[in-house]
């Protein structure tokens, strides 16, 4: 479609060999790698799943596929108020394409806590990573007593890959938040991170994993301090790209791990 | 930006506008629909091999559409389309050539 008018733009430099500006084909490129990196881990779960048979633990019952498609469905709700926020971009509509922008957030917050209390309900039942403190007062459920010496490889491939997917998320939240909000979001990020921080008990692993959020608003400091500037239509499409990978990604995760190892009594 | 990118983001910002809203409420719709479907499965204790084609169908459509009508990539110049998808696609094949059949012969010997 857009092929034609390709070598039309004028310019100094050579014409686009992709037909696009020089962003959205960067964003393009680091999707293209991260795809490898969440194929790469999605493998080595699919490979634990099918070498070891019945073995695998099916640690997913009706209650955690419940909570898996309400995160999905945030998650699709979250694409779609994504290029909605995109379209107003387009239209020149700032004030709804903040809105849409933060809309987005809203969905991806939803799906992180969703995320948060179905690791903890793991990691309580047993299911955990050597790394992680022991929950205190808490038995590790009967049939995961011995999963972690047995089947070592569903905690470490579990945890990686759907951590991974947690920060991509948690990221693109952040990402997300500064062009929507640039400077502004910087002490609200910072309250996210003493709410996540302080809200969390000690033995949780988002009790560290909440430092993340003060590394991005370190960060963003920076950048915003060097390169202030009005993020237009084209930045809003690119962080969309991000966005919507995340999403993407997810249509992989929920079926291969929660809808292939589930336990439904 | 120079004049060629702004051209360029501008030539894309007007590629959008064509697009009317309720098409991507269409396909959020479809999406949501095939993640119910997929759901309704996993409650019907279906033969893993028959259930894991199916997941895996349902997934590579919904990925479709996602890549194809929220990430616009359907209405992208054709080199940008064929290199990108080729490339992931390709290495993905790599991987699953060398992963799966070997995963499959751990299973069939027994490996502890």
């Amino acid at each position: 479609m857009a092929d034609s008018a390709v070598h039309d733009i004028p310019s100094v430099y050579e014409p686009s060999l992709f037909g696009t500006y020089s962003k959205k084909i960067g964003m393009w490129l680091f999707l293209l790698s991260d795809s490898l990196t969440f194929g790469a881990l999605l493998y080595a779960y699919s490979y634990g799943r099918i070498s070891l048979g019945d073995a695998w633990p099916k640690p997913f019952h009706s209650e955690s596929i419940v909570n898996a498609t309400i995160m999905t469905a945030f998650l699709l709700t979250s694409s779609l108020t994504m290029v909605l926020a995109v379209r107003a971009s387009v239209d020149r509509n700032a004030k709804a394409q903040t809105l849409w922008l933060l809309a987005t957030m809203a969905c991806g917050i939803g799906f992180i806590v969703l995320h948060g209390r179905e690791w903890t309900k793991l990691i309580a039942e047993g299911l955990t990573l050597p790394l992680f403190p022991a929950v205190p007062g808490h038995e590790a459920a009967s049939e995961f007593a011995n999963v972690s010496k047995t089947v070592p490889l569903f905690g470490s491939t579990f945890f990686t890959l759907t951590g991974m997917h947690m920060l991509h998320v948690t990221l693109g939240v952040v990402y997300l938040g500064v062009v929507a909000l640039r400077r502004k979001f910087i002490p609200i990020l910072l309250v996210l991170w003493l709410v996540a921080w302080l809200a969390t008990p000690a033995y949780s692993p988002f009790h560290y994993g909440a430092h993340v959020l003060l590394i991005a608003a370190i960060v963003i400091s920076i950048i915003v301090w060097l390169k202030p500037k009005v993020y237009d239509s084209s930045d809003v499409e690119v962080a969309g790209l991000y966005w919507h990978f995340v999403d993407l990604v997810w249509m992989f995760i929920f079926p291969l791990v929660y809808l292939m190892s589930a336990k439904i009594l | 930006m120079d004049t060629t990118q702004i051209a360029l983001a501008e030539r894309a910002a007007e590629e959008q506008r064509h697009h009317t809203k309720a098409l991507f409420f269409y396909v959020w719709g479809a999406l949501l629909a095939m993640t119910a479907v997929e759901v309704y499965l996993t409650y019907q204790n279906m033969e893993p091999v028959k259930m894991l084609t199916i997941l895996l169908g349902l997934s590579f459509v919904k990925a479709a559409l996602i890549i194809g009508y929220f990430m616009h990539l359907k209405y992208e110049a054709s080199i940008m389309k064929w290199a990108t998808m080729c490339s992931v696609v390709g290495c993905l094949i790599i991987m699953t050539v060398f992963f799966f059949w070997d995963a499959l012969r751990i299973q069939t010997l027994g490996v502890k």
